[in-house]
């Protein structure tokens, strides 16, 4: 089965770049465009795996994280931040407030993708 | 003009005469080949301007090939031809007495052109081609369109 | 990484929306706004040029940003001081950004001291800790999340590792699974799984949810340590975890003992949703309703030659309609016959499709508004006057050409306000206004017409000096009386420049005559109006559509041409008594009591066959810039239509007196004639200077200025 792969970011820029490198990998990749937006396409989708940015509008994402790992559906998927910083206090918080990792901007293709597989268990 | 990759490969071009002599464009620039109809003059253009016409909505000056080589300009006749031909972007149209024919050379065959003293030859004139009635002109048509077209601005 | 041009693209795209974001977001920040969506939005608008020129590897880019980013988030938490000086860092900043931004776009590289010197301002904002010597937070050292390379510095070489690992509920929580993690060591090498049960907890106890599983593995091999740690990174305080060369320790039989990481507190029995997270409990239902509620217009993105080429289809409808209408009027039918009607409706259809398309192209002149606002901070800056931009009507659309050639002359037109309009801070004080000048930029829709309107408040045009430097340059005849309006008009005549010295921004080298040119090019108009003592107004007129227009069709030496509606004032035709000749070749027109010079429209344009000319000509008169009216000579005035607009430029060049061109109904070429060019060497003060060869040679010599 594919693995399904939802991609928040209020940047156009990230987001083709993610969709492009996940469908590379061969995954479906759904996007949207802020927390609010993700949110309303993670129940609609049920993605297998979820790559927020943290810095959006409407809903940041910490935001994005509690309202899933909170809610009543598909609680425990992988959620996988995008991050600028590499500061560990960062994915310390990133952490504590639920996300399963993070990917640190500028990634390379092969980051990413290794990373999904990581969380997924996706064949690689 | 053409690719210089490509010396072995045969070069096309259409020869078409004009004030009596005879000239030839790469076919890679020509788009089609056309009645004559009557232009639209616009001010204040050299001689060789004749006007623009419209070509499926396109505005497309006319020049009249003889006139810019200095000859006369070509006399009204049913036989002449408006050659269409393409330029980067810009599209114009050749008045011409009447098309030749198609030929087919390898890039040897085309000469220097000879030292004249005519400077629009020189400038225009990128080489020639031996027919079996003589020769042909190969005309550089940036340099036919260009100087003069955009000078009169 | 090498990502595709096409998103390289839309990073730049991206780019000039987020710029125009930040400069929006600072100007409500300088006039106090200090909201947090305001701020953050700003914050936002850099971290993203940032994330997207990372993936670009735009390290210049990156580092401004990084920088410009720490300062902003400086004033977002309260940290940093919004002072005058910060604000004017950050606006200058931005525009820097967006010079690092357009380099980036032409792969081009400012030179570094502009850069260093922007740096240096954000560091002095940052106060005591300039960012330089704090390279650990630099968010690009990569290696972050290591790819496995074989050659790790200081290599080991154990045999193998020993791999204790506890899973904490968290761990469950946060979306991972611990066979994936066993997966990973497993794929490193030869790996023994042991399942360790010794910490399962009481079945019946209070915390029978609570995970007590944990697992030994012991790998085989030389894969380093980092490599382990690496897969366990994401894990880190979410389990009990150790990891020993596998020579140092002897796999125990015995059960894990207490291990590195302090478990955090342990998670409460309603396990998996852990209690805080719970306590909020944020619906996903109503996040999915939020999201529909708020959803913003939602826009398509179509690359412009897709338009351009609808553009050109709908005006090859409307020539093809006046065709048709045309032959059905040659076919003498009833006006009330149905194929008449059904072509009524036709047209209507046509104009309908047309505006509609027109209405993709047209975009608000926000954008280039708000970058007047930097032209004006640079030109402040640069004479050392005190300005601001006061800007209104932003949303105002025009045509995206219209818009894209606006720039250079709107650009101009800003730092001439400010560079001669506005007087010095000292000037303007004891002249009892604020010290600080104001430079309205204003956009409005009027009939048809998109009005564009530079105003400042500084001490107006100097007319005894303006006269002064025309006579000296022999513009204007030495006796001339001119008029105010004629005086101002002055300004646009190609080369005069009123700066006496030449100051860093006049020295660009161009005059207003430019400025009227690149108006006039576009079908506009300028005009200008001047309060001694309250400022200098330039009012441009512009066409809302470049693509059509409305036309009187005239004959002009036995050719068909148009003449631009909005030129022609009124259609004359003199008595025999309203004509005086002056000298051999200029006539005057006496209309209400007034004198005004013709301009013979065919012997203008070279076209003089005298065979063709009309024995009664018409004459339409005309308004150029300023006021001044001018009556043109033509064969005869047909009729009034709209016409679709082909340029001559990318085939030809461009034509004195003539503005572009058009397909008439018969499929012929009419031109469209610029009344203004072939009015110019007649129109205002120039009738009265000395003769001059022609207005349209003048044209040619701009480059000399």
């Amino acid at each position: 089965m594919t693995v399904k792969v939802l991609a928040i970011d209020d940047s156009r820029t990230i987001r083709s770049l993610v969709q492009k490198v996940m469908e590379d990998a061969g995954f479906d990749c759904i996007c949207a465009e802020d927390g609010v937006d993700g949110i309303a396409r993670f129940a609609e989708v049920a993605p297998d795996v979820v790559i927020t940015d943290i810095n959006m509008p409407n809903m940041d994402g910490y935001g994005v994280i509690s309202s899933i790992r909170g809610g009543e559906i598909n609680q425990s998927v992988p959620i996988l931040v995008l991050t600028t910083e590499s500061a560990d206090h960062l994915k310390a918080r990133a952490r504590a407030a639920g996300a399963t990792g993070w990917i640190v901007k500028p990634f390379d293709d092969e980051t990413i993708v290794s990373v999904v597989r990581r969380v997924t268990g996706a064949a690689g | 003009m053409a690719n210089t990759d490509l010396a072995e490969t045969d070069l096309e071009f259409v020869t078409f005469s004009a004030g009596g002599q005879s000239f030839s464009i790469d076919i890679g620039q020509v788009r089609e080949i056309r009645r004559w109809s009557p232009v639209t003059p616009l001010p204040h253009a050299p001689d060789e301007v004749l006007g623009v016409m419209n070509l499926r909505g396109s505005v497309i000056p006319i020049y009249d090939l003889a006139a810019r080589f200095g000859l006369d300009r070509t006399p009204e006749s049913p036989r002449n031809v408006v050659v269409i031909a393409m330029h980067g972007s810009q599209t114009v149209g050749l008045l011409v007495e009447a098309v030749s024919e198609i030929l087919s050379v390898g890039r040897e065959r085309i000469q220097e052109t000879p030292d004249v003293r005519s400077d629009t030859a020189r400038q225009t004139i990128t080489g020639v081609i031996t027919v079996d009635e003589g020769m042909t002109r190969v005309i550089d048509l940036a340099a036919v369109v260009q100087p003069r077209g955009k000078a009169a601005a | 990484m090498a990502p595709q041009s096409s998103i390289r693209d839309t990073f730049f795209e991206e780019c000039e929306d987020l710029l125009e974001a930040l400069a929006e977001g600072l100007a409500a920040m300088a006039d106090g706004a200090r909201d947090t969506d305001t701020v953050n939005a700003v914050f936002r608008a850099v971290h993203s040029v940032k994330g997207g020129a990372g993936a670009f590897a735009l390290t210049d880019l990156v580092a401004f940003a990084h920088r410009f980013e720490t300062v902003l988030d400086g004033v977002r938490s309260g940290t940093l001081d919004l002072t005058p000086e910060v604000m004017h860092t950050m606006q200058r900043s931005a525009d820097h950004l967006a010079d690092l931004v357009e380099a980036a776009r032409n792969e081009d590289v400012l030179p570094p001291d502009v850069s260093d010197a922007f740096l240096a301002n954000l560091d002095q904002c940052l106060g005591a800790e300039p960012e330089s010597l704090d390279m650990g937070d630099t968010p690009f050292d990569f290696a972050v999340i290591p790819l496995e390379f074989g050659d790790d510095p200081a290599p080991k070489e154990p045999a193998g590792h020993v791999i204790r690992f506890r899973p904490l509920q968290q761990l469950y929580a946060n979306g991972h699974d611990p066979a994936l993690l066993i997966a990973a060591v497993h794929a490193l090498g030869p790996c023994e799984v042991a399942l360790d049960l010794s910490a399962l907890p009481d079945w019946d106890g209070p915390d029978a949810l609570t995970p007590g599983l944990g697992w030994t593995l012991r790998l085989a091999g030389r894969e380093s340590e980092t490599a382990l740690q690496e897969i366990f990174e994401f894990v880190e305080g979410l389990c009990e975890l150790d990891i020993s060369p596998l020579e140092d320790a002897p796999v125990p039989a015995d059960p894990l003992p207490s291990v590195a990481a302090p478990p955090p507190p342990a998670p409460g029995p309603e396990a998996p949703s852990p209690a805080a997270s719970a306590a909020q409990k944020p619906d996903l239902a109503a996040g999915a309703e939020a999201g529909e509620a708020r959803g913003p217009k939602p826009t398509l993105r179509v690359d412009l030659d897709r338009v351009d080429r609808l553009i050109n289809s709908v005006g090859e409808l409307i020539i093809n309609q006046a065709m048709i209408a045309q032959r059905l009027q040659d076919m003498a039918l009833a006006p009330d016959d149905d194929v008449s009607l059904h072509v009524e409706d036709y047209r209507l259809l046509a104009r309908d499709i047309q505006e509609a398309v027109m209405a993709i192209r047209a975009q608000p002149v926000k954008p280039l508004f708000q970058r007047m606002s930097r032209i004006l901070r640079e030109a402040a800056e640069a004479t050392g006057k005190s300005a601001r931009l006061v800007t209104f009507g932003e949303n105002t659309e025009v045509d995206k050409t219209v818009i894209e050639r606006l720039a250079d002359p709107l650009t101009h037109m800003i730092r001439n306000a400010v560079d001669h309009g506005l007087e010095g801070p000292d000037a303007r004080r004891a002249a009892g206004k604020d010290g600080t000048g104001t430079i309205r930029l204003g956009a409005a829709h009027r009939s048809g017409s998109v009005i564009i309107t530079i105003r400042d408040d500084g001490a107006g045009l100097n007319r005894p000096r303006i006269l002064d430097i025309a006579r000296r340059k022999g513009l204007v005849a030495p006796d001339a009386d001119l008029a105010d309006a004629e005086i101002d008009g002055l300004l646009f005549l190609p080369g005069f420049s009123t700066a006496s010295a030449v100051s860093n921004l006049s020295g660009r080298g161009v005059g207003l005559d430019v400025v009227r040119n690149a108006v006039t090019a576009l079908g506009g108009r300028i005009s200008i109006a001047s309060v001694p003592g309250q400022g200098t107004e330039f009012t441009i007129s512009l066409p809302l559509t470049l693509a059509v227009m409305d036309g009187m069709v005239v004959s002009v030496a036995g050719q068909t041409m148009v003449v631009p509606i909005t030129s022609i004032l009124e259609t004359i035709r003199p008595a025999p008594g309203d004509l005086h000749r002056v000298g051999t070749d200029d006539s005057l027109l006496s209309i209400r009591g007034r004198f005004i010079p013709t301009v013979d429209v065919a012997r203008s344009l070279g076209f003089t066959d005298p065979s063709a000319r009309a024995d009664f000509p018409l004459l339409l008169l005309v308004e150029g810039e300023n006021q001044s009216q001018c009556a043109l000579v033509v064969d005869a005035v047909h009729d009034q239509r709209q016409v679709v607009i082909k340029g001559l430029d990318s085939n030809y060049g461009q034509v004195p007196g003539v503005s572009a061109a058009t397909v008439l109904g018969d499929g012929q070429i009419a031109l469209i004639l610029d009344p203004d060019a072939i009015a110019a060497h007649r129109a205002g003060p120039a009738a009265t200077a000395a003769p001059r060869p022609s207005l349209f040679h003048a044209d040619v010599h701009h480059g000399q200025h």
